[in-house]
């Protein structure tokens, strides 16, 4: 847009971009892994945004295209040494089959809201205990990246040290919010959100509401197996206890939902708030050594953005400080 | 594997499905009058069997005599969860009230995480060991003990919402809550009964569940699931349903944990859900919305 | 005033039927609509206007019958699909974007065209919804409108796809008499201006005498009278079916 620059949003976010690039300089390893932390989960609740902000479709199942996108590129580099840009182009072609068929499914027999995230969950907990059982992949006992030459970075092959996995996350969320952003600025996220607000109004304007919301479970799938990649580059173990779990459906939108689920700011300001408090907890919980308390925390604070701001911190912020802009 | 060994498998399974039925009952009636999808349905579950445990551990009271306790326990949670908390989402968007009761859910299984820690727990009782024959088939004592008070419990919440003045009120407000305001009734304070009686068919269940099973926190979500799995496919909101549902599901658990590897047993209960969801999503005695 | 392109009506309804279960809800109905005509859809409770409002629509496929709009077959099409053949609808029971402003409300509708250029789309939102003296609340979110404003952003979305037909759903209904008039006024002025063809079903009997050239009276599913306002006010089998309606 011609006004870009003129926008405070617009100086927010490239400051903040700017503090993003050095912070390496400055970071010691502890923050540089919670920054990490932070822009993973920044990047992951982008994708289920667009399933769920923008287009409205609820899916409580995203874990499922993270362990796609993890196990297609960790499988491939351990048994063919394959490079992970073309493991993440396999791992997103199978999440993003995997969304075609959940989505035409769910659509065609018109499982809707609630139902359909009910048909998500269940995707996602068939497919974690088929990994359970394929020994290809390694089955439950997990399956291990080789980690060596820790030293140098070698960004081809996705091995080396923390700041390269930073600066590739910092691209990744970039890149995601970027992309997101033009989404919602082009016909199909006006679209989405027509069908997000009113299905069959959307419907008597003449947009093909099937083939949008498909759109919007391949791109959601799709990207959010990037995420699993990086997370299977980056922890070099994938078990599918985990890497499947509901647990990592609920925390993946947990962020967005904080920070304001269908905004573009929402998703970052959720991770930076949950990250936050989850290391807070953390830290407090072993210090007085008790377990699960950073899970309850997540608990009271989804209960309380419920009750107190139910569209998220960012469309509250956004108001209070007069940012304004136009689009979300 | 001859006849036999599978007419028992099958009234094993039949005998676990009231169980089930009574936990999906619970499921089923919030829905039913409040349109409410409780997420946390699961973990009122492994709270109703933590209870059990504890009042047989501590106190030395078996399950079915601590039935009323945990059973009015869950019923005053359910009754002041709903008053103060899920009656302020009634109105508001479908998925928001979902995540509601997803944050209880959380709150919940870590609460319990942190009391009682991640291991197994289960209780022994003499009647563990015996069992019933007639002629060939053999029946555990407790299977057929909980069964019948789950058929108990379920006879009496039929009674009650047949027979009694607040029943047929919950029924009103369930066919038509602006009607049921506009001829007086306290509407609020039925749909607090109505989450109570919930959660203590959870409760109920919850305490029989525990003569057939070990308890440990991590449960509540496959319960949460199992529980949807048997209402979607007897029919969200309808009594009868919730029964069928549950022995349909005790069965094919049942036979799918003989048929092939137990572990693969969930992998068959999800796959079943995505095809109740797909074809049945009225359920087989459920009606239309 | 009647557009150019022949004599052929812009629709034609032609022995359209429909069944629930058995039963019969519109039975063969037959009528046109002429090229920049208003038409109106009348009937008491029950006699099948928004059946056949619906069928028109495409919310329902008619179990028998043809609908020809413009030469083209539509019978049967889904909702989304008349649209795109140039049949623009509203809601009797109004259906903004709740979470998205006046502007981009009307925005979705006119995205149809140019490629699905936003900008243009916003300008040609904001040329519509002055027509419909709705310019001032652009910016406001959908959800904070009042029901006459609900109700004239409806217009204005139906309109932003470019309709050949706009299908109008009870849009006085609810209103105050000013509120109607005005409504009134507006319609008037969209059809001598542009030419644009209306089908309405109205319940607002001084709406449907003030804008229709044609009135069409549907009774228990069957089409028993049609002419100008006043033919059809004086028309013995309507005075009949609309007096015999309120001894009931």
């Amino acid at each position: 847009m011609s006004a870009l620059l003129s926008d405070r949003r617009a100086v927010l976010l490239l400051g903040l971009l700017a503090v993003l690039v050095v912070a390496p300089l400055g970071a010691g390893d502890y923050l540089l892994s919670i920054l990490i932390t932070i822009l993973l989960q920044a990047y992951l609740g982008m994708a289920w945004n667009v399933m769920m902000g923008f287009a409205g479709q609820f899916s409580l199942g995203h874990a499922l295209y993270v362990g796609l996108g993890a196990y297609a590129g960790g499988a491939l580099f351990v048994h063919f040494g394959t490079p992970p840009l073309i493991g993440a182009m396999a791992g997103m072609l199978v999440s993003a089959v995997a969304g075609t068929i959940i989505g035409a499914l769910g659509f065609r027999f018109k499982v809707m809201g609630v139902y359909f995230a009910l048909l998500t969950i269940a995707f996602a907990e068939f497919v974690r205990v088929l990994f359970d059982h394929w020994g290809w992949v390694g089955a439950s006992s997990g399956l291990f990246l080789p980690v060596s030459n820790r030293a140098t970075d070698d960004i081809w092959m996705l091995r080396g040290s923390a700041t390269m996995f930073y600066y590739v996350i910092l691209g990744m969320a970039a890149l995601g919010f970027a992309f997101s952003r033009s989404l919602l600025r082009r016909r199909i996220g006006y679209y989405w959100q027509a069908i997000r607000e009113d299905q069959e109004a959307a419907d008597a304007l003449g947009i093909d509401v099937f083939r949008l919301k498909m759109i919007a479970v391949v791109i959601s799938a799709s990207m959010t197996s990037l995420g699993g990649l990086f997370i299977a580059f980056y922890n070099n173990n994938l078990y599918p206890e985990s890497i499947f779990s509901m647990h990592r459906s609920i925390e993946l939108m947990l962020g967005t939902i904080i920070g304001g689920i269908g905004t573009l700011f929402g998703p970052i300001l959720g991770a930076v708030v949950l990250t936050a408090l989850g290391e807070i907890l953390t830290i407090a919980g072993n210090a007085i050594g008790i377990d699960g308390i950073k899970q309850i925390a997540y608990g009271v604070c989804l209960m309380a953005i419920l009750i107190l701001k139910p569209g998220g911190l960012w469309p509250w912020l956004r108001q209070r400080f007069g940012l304004e802009g136009g689009a979300r | 594997m001859d006849a036999t060994f599978f007419l028992n498998v099958t009234s094993g399974g039949l005998l676990t499905g009231l169980v089930y039925g009574l936990m999906a009952l619970g499921l089923s009636v919030i829905f039913g009058v409040m349109r409410v999808v409780n997420f946390a349905h699961g973990d009122m579950m492994v709270v109703a069997m933590y209870a059990a445990f504890l009042l047989f551990t501590k106190l030395g009271i078996e399950p079915v005599p601590a039935l009323p306790l945990v059973a009015g326990g869950l019923f005053v949670f359910g009754y002041l969860l709903q008053r103060f908390l899920i009656n302020r989402f009634l109105g508001v968007t479908e998925h928001i009230q979902f995540l509601l009761l997803l944050s209880i859910a959380m709150i919940i299984t870590n609460g319990l995480l942190m009391v009682f820690g991640p291991d197994a727990r289960n209780i022994q009782l003499d009647a563990s060991f015996e069992s019933y024959s007639i002629g060939p088939l053999v029946l555990d004592k407790v299977r057929v003990i909980a069964a019948i008070t789950a058929g108990g419990v379920a006879a009496l919440l039929w009674a009650f919402f047949r027979y009694t003045t607040t029943g047929t009120a919950i029924r009103a407000c369930a066919d038509n809550p602006v009607g049921a305001r506009v001829v007086g009734l306290d509407v609020e304070k039925l749909y607090a009964v109505t989450f109570g009686i919930g959660a203590a068919c959870v409760g109920a269940a919850g305490c029989l569940l525990l003569l057939l099973m070990d308890v440990h926190p991590h449960l509540s979500s496959d319960y949460t699931l199992l529980g949807f799995i048997i209402v979607i496919l007897g029919g969200l909101g309808s009594l009868g349903g919730a029964l069928l549902g549950g022995i349909l599901v005790g069965l094919s658990e049942a036979l799918s944990g003989v048929l092939i590897a137990p572990s693969l047993k969930s992998m068959f209960s999800f796959g079943l859900l995505i095809l109740v969801l797909l074809l049945r999503p009225h359920g087989i005695l459920g009606k239309k919305p | 005033m009647t557009a150019a392109k022949g004599n052929s009506p812009l629709l034609s309804v032609e022995n359209v039927g429909k069944s629930f279960r058995g039963l019969r809800a519109v039975n063969a109905v037959t009528f046109q609509v002429p090229r920049g005509d208003i038409v109106a859809l009348i009937g008491p409770n029950g006699a099948g206007k928004t059946t056949t409002f619906n069928l028109i629509a495409g919310a329902l496929p008619p179990s028998e019958g043809r609908i020809v709009l413009d030469g083209a077959d539509i019978t049967g099409l889904d909702q989304a699909r008349i649209c795109r053949a140039g049949i623009g609808r509203t809601f009797q029971i109004v259906k903004p974007f709740a979470g998205l402003t006046v502007e981009e409300n009307v925005m979705v509708g006119a995205l149809r065209h140019d490629g699905g250029d936003v900008e243009k789309a916003r300008v040609e939102a904001n040329k519509i919804l002055r027509l419909l003296e709705l310019g001032d609340k652009a910016s406001h979110p959908a959800q904070s409108l009042t029901l006459p404003d609900r109700k004239r952003l409806e217009v204005a979305r139906a309109l932003a796809t470019r309709p050949k037909l706009l299908l109008l759903d009870e849009v006085m209904a609810g209103l105050r008499p000013v509120e109607c008039d005005r409504m009134v006024a507006i319609l008037t002025g969209l059809n001598k201006e542009t030419g644009l063809t209306i089908l309405l079903i109205e319940h607002v009997m001084r709406a449907v005498m003030a804008l229709s050239d044609h009135v069409v009276v549907l009774h228990h599913g069957e089409k028993i009278a049609e002419g100008t306002p006043a033919e059809v006010t004086s028309h013995p089998k309507v005075l009949e079916c609309y007096l015999g309606e309120e001894h009931e």
